[in-house]
This record gives C-alpha cells, sequence and structure tokens, in this order.
C-alpha cells in the first residue's frame, strides 16, 4: 500500500531539487542553447534568402549582359555595312569621276590631234605645191637647155598633136 | 501483493512445463526458507534509507545514507543505527503473526524501523501494532533516502551535460554544434519544435519551453539512471508516486496559472450547448481539470515501476528455480525487457512532456469563432 503513497520527505526534496533545476537550467542551460539555436536558424534561413537573391540577380546580370552583346553585335553590324556601303559610295563616285575625266582627256588629245593633223596636212600641201613648183622649173629648165631638145621637144609635141 | 503471488504461481507453471521439456536441470527441492519473489522485488521497487551495494540484504556492504528527522528539532545521524540496530519481534496474541522491526541504538534509540518507515518507540520502548501496521506516532521523515540520493545525482549528471552544451553555444556562437552539443540539440530541438511548437499556441509557447525542456530531460535522465542495475542507478525515482505526483502537479499548476478567458469558459459555461447542458458539463469540465495531470503521475508510475518489476522478476526465475540453468532463459528475457525500458525510458519523458504541452495549449488557446 505504502507503494502508492506519497512520501513527504521526498516530495520535499523533490521539489527542492527539480525548481533549482528548473531555474539553472533555464537560466545558464536552455536560454543560451535556444538563442544560439535560434541565432544559427536565422543565419541559415537568410543565407538561403541571399543565395535565392543573388541567383537571381545572377540571372538578370546575364540576361542583360546578353542583350548587351546582342546589341553591340548589331551595332557593330550596321557600322560594317555602313562602311561598306561608304566605301562602294565612294568607290563609285570615282569610278564615274575618273571616267568623265578621262572622256574629257580623251576629247581633248582628239581635238589637238585634229587640229594638229590640220595643220600637217595644210603644210604638207603647201610644201608639196612648192616641190612641184620647183620640180616643174628644174625639168622645164632642162627641157629648154639646148636647141635639139627645143626642136625634138616641139616635134613631139606636134606628134602628140598629129596622133590625136 | 496478490498478484504478485499469482505472478509467481505463473512463473513456476512455465517454468516446470520448460523443465519437463528438458531445457533446464530439474531442482525444485524446498528445504530452506523458500525464496519470496514478491517480497524482494517490492524490497527493490520501494524507497531506503541505504544503498545497498552487493553480498547478503542483511550483512552485505551498503551505503548507509542520513537519516534527517523533524521531531521537536532537528535530528540527524547515519541510518546504520537501524540497519545495525537491534532486531525485535512482537508476536500478535490474537492472530498469531509475529511482526519483526528494527530498534534503532545510539542516537537512533528513540526510534524504531519497520519497513523503512521510521516510528517513535512507546514509553516501554516498544512499537505497538494493529493489524500489520504499527500505530505509534511518526517523526517528519526528510532522510537522505536513497530516492533522494539518486534524485541529486540525476540532477548534477542534467546540469553538467547542459552547461557543457550550453558552454559549447556560448563560446561558439552560432555554429554547427559538436560532441555533446551535437548529441543534445537535435533532441532539444525536438521538445522546441515537435512537443512545445506544434502544441501551444505560436505566439505563446517560447515561455513554456523552458519548463518543456527541463521535465523531459529530467524524467527521461531518470529514468535511464533507474535502468543502471548498480550504484549510479538502481533507484526506482520516476517509478515513485511522489515524484510522480511532484511532476504532475507543476503540470497542473502552470496550466491554472495559464489559462485564458476562454480556458475558463469552457470549464465553467461551455459556449454553443444549451443551457442544461452548460449546467450539466461544467462538474465533468471541473473534474477533468485534475484527471489530466492524474493520468500524467499513473501512467509515469506504472511504466516505470512495471518496468522494473518485469525485470527483476525474470531474473527471479533463476533464484525461485535454484538452478543456473535458468539464466539461459531468463537473462535473454531480461535483458528484451532492459532495452525495450531504454525505449520507453525516452518514451515516457517525451509522453509526459508531450501532454503537458498538450494541456498547456489547451489552456492558451485563443478563441477562434
Amino acid at each position: 500500500m505504502d507503494l502508492i503513497l506519497p512520501d513527504l520527505g521526498l516530495l520535499f526534496w523533490t521539489g527542492i531539487v527539480f525548481c533549482c533545476l528548473l531555474f539553472l537550467l533555464a537560466k545558464f542551460a536552455w536560454k543560451p542553447i535556444l538563442n544560439a539555436v535560434n541565432a544559427r536558424e536565422q543565419k541559415i534561413s537568410e543565407a538561403l534568402d541571399l543565395a535565392a537573391k543573388t541567383q537571381a540577380e545572377m540571372k538578370a546580370l546575364k540576361a542583360e549582359n546578353d542583350q548587351i552583346l546582342k546589341e553591340a553585335r548589331a551595332e557593330r553590324d550596321a557600322i560594317l555595312k555602313e562602311a561598306k556601303e561608304a566605301a562602294n559610295h565612294m568607290i563609285e563616285d570615282a569610278k564615274s569621276k575618273s571616267k568623265v575625266e578621262a572622256q574629257k582627256i580623251v576629247e581633248s588629245a582628239r581635238l589637238n590631234i585634229n587640229s594638229e593633223k590640220a595643220a600637217a596636212i595644210a603644210e604638207i600641201k603647201t610644201h608639196v605645191a612648192t616641190l612641184a613648183v620647183e620640180i616643174a622649173e628644174k625639168v622645164v629648165r632642162g627641157e629648154l637647155a639646148s636647141d635639139e631638145k627645143q626642136k625634138a621637144l616641139a616635134e613631139k609635141l606636134a606628134g602628140d598633136i598629129q596622133m590625136n | 501483493m496478490q498478484h504478485f503471488s499469482k505472478l509467481s504461481f505463473i512463473m513456476r507453471k512455465v517454468a516446470f512445463l520448460l523443465a519437463f521439456l528438458g531445457i533446464s536441470g530439474f531442482s525444485f527441492a524446498n528445504e530452506e526458507k523458500e525464496f519470496n519473489v514478491s517480497e524482494m522485488i517490492m524490497h527493490h521497487i520501494k524507497d531506503a534509507h541505504e544503498w545497498h551495494l552487493y553480498g547478503p540484504e542483511h550483512g552485505g556492504t551498503s551505503i548507509y545514507l542520513p537519516i534527517i528527522l523533524l521531531d521537536n528539532g532537528l535530528k540527524t545521524f547515519s541510518s546504520s543505527h537501524f540497519y545495525h540496530g537491534q532486531p525485535v519481534t512482537i508476536e500478535n496474541k490474537e492472530s498469531g503473526v509475529s511482526m519483526h522491526y528494527v530498534k534503532g541504538t545510539g542516537p537512533a534509540s528513540e526510534y524504531a524501523m519497520f519497513h523503512e518507515e521510521i516510528y517513535k518507540l512507546n514509553e516501554a520502548g516498544l512499537l505497538e501494532f494493529k493489524g500489520e501496521h504499527p500505530h505509534n506516532a511518526q517523526p517528519f521523515d526528510f532522510s537522505i533516502t536513497k530516492n533522494v540520493m539518486s534524485l541529486l545525482m540525476g540532477a548534477f549528471l542534467i546540469l553538467v551535460i547542459m552547461f557543457s552544451v550550453a558552454k559549447f553555444y556560448r563560446k561558439n556562437g552560432a555554429v554547427a554544434p559538436k560532441g555533446l552539443a551535437k548529441f543534445f540539440e537535435p533532441i532539444i530541438v525536438m521538445v522546441r519544435d515537435d512537443i512545445a511548437k506544434a502544441n501551444i499556441n505560436e505566439h505563446k509557447y517560447e515561455k513554456y519551453v523552458p519548463y518543456l525542456l527541463t521535465i523531459f530531460f529530467f524524467i527521461w535522465f531518470n529514468n535511464m539512471l533507474g535502468l543502471i542495475p548498480f550504484l549510479p542507478g538502481g533507484a526506482n525515482l520516476t517509478g515513485n508516486i511522489t515524484v510522480t505526483l511532484f511532476l504532475a502537479v507543476c503540470t497542473l499548476l502552470v496550466t491554472l496559472f495559464s489559462g485564458n478567458k476562454n480556458y475558463w469558459g469552457h470549464i465553467f459555461w461551455m459556449p454553443g450547448v444549451p443551457v442544461p447542458m452548460k449546467f450539466f458539463m461544467m462538474p465533468i469540465e471541473i473534474i477533468g481539470i485534475f484527471t489530466k495531470p492524474f493520468a500524467l503521475m499513473i501512467r509515469l508510475f506504472a511504466n516505470i515501476t512495471a518496468g522494473h518489476i518485469i525485470v527483476l522478476a525474470l531474473i527471479s526465475i533463476i533464484f525461485v528455480n535454484k538452478n543456473i540453468g535458468w539464466a539461459g532463459l531468463s537473462v535473454p528475457m531480461a535483458l528484451f525487457i532492459s532495452v525495450l525500458e531504454v525505449l520507453v525510458a525516452f518514451l515516457q519523458g517525451f509522453l509526459f512532456a508531450m501532454l503537458s504541452a498538450l494541456f498547456i495549449g489547451a489552456a492558451v488557446e485563443e478563441a477562434h469563432h
């Protein structure tokens, strides 16, 4: 029967020991332990949040980089295209300008040649006329140098007339 | 007492059958004084004023614990004055039953001890028996008994361990735990999350965590100490009704002082039921306040005491049959029960804390309708 009857002495000691234990543990054990555990949990959840945030930021940054790269590429292409066009334009321009110049040169050369030619022909004409007169003079003088010759000539001329 | 003799009867029957099957030798000779299983078991699960170490029950080696009596002033002396006292036998003339008790010597000469209870002697220097119990006056006994000693050692152990765990965090801050802290942190977090947070309102639970942690570790550590059969353990502290009564009263007081308007409303004037029912529910709810901690008290007491009884009863098989061969049966069975008791030691601590949290949770719950 005394197994299920409370004992005053033990109740007294249990009360004292348990209350002291509760006080000491609460103040010097549970408080620092739980504080540390809570602080660590806080730290871990903050770290996780930060990691997620950083990841999102990285993703955004990468997208931005891609965008910038794309834009840069497009710009480069545009610049290249423009440069090419400008070069083509310049070449085309130079070509057409030089053509015109060449034509002009050719034209002026032809005009020059023609005028030179005309001058040369005119000179040759005068020269030939002079020469012909000189030759005729010499021939006439030769023909008419002696009497026999004059007689032969006259006869010949007379022969020609007769024949006709 | 009755069911213990029944138990020993059943055990003997089982033993007989096994002996018949040839598992063990046959030795039922009972010439000498019969080994009394129930007396031995009751002696072991009850409190004592000595700590028996080894050797025979009377005349073996014991630590004699201090006796502190409050009887017209404080009286302190060693319990050896009883254990090495003067044995007295009184025969009851009517029933013919003889009673044995020990009269103290030296400073204890005014007292006598009967079944670990201390009584004052009458003028004739005797105990007067009425039936099976003496009706002499008893001094207030605040002795450091075996259970008190065990209580002090258990508390010391918890303090040393938890202070060293706390020291780790104080030294290293909020880092991953190592060593003792690594072992105890999950358990502490379990009490906080699965016991306190799960049962008590999220905004109020923090206040009760230290109490629940203390009660859990107090019960668990003392249960484990009780499973050790020699000195640091061996007392049946958490299987003592006084200890479980105190713990249950603590939970009751915490519950009552935490009770809010909603809680008391549900007890004295149950909302949502017709008025006649309100009157009918009130006494039931008032009784309910006390049955809950009462169940806590009985559950812990019965579980731990039963565990000790089963282990002792299984070991007793050897001594009942007076044959070492029975150890082949009794030791594996006692080992199995002991391992089970390791689980029960944790489980009972967990349950006590869990149910305490549940009661507190019900007391601080806000109305939600």
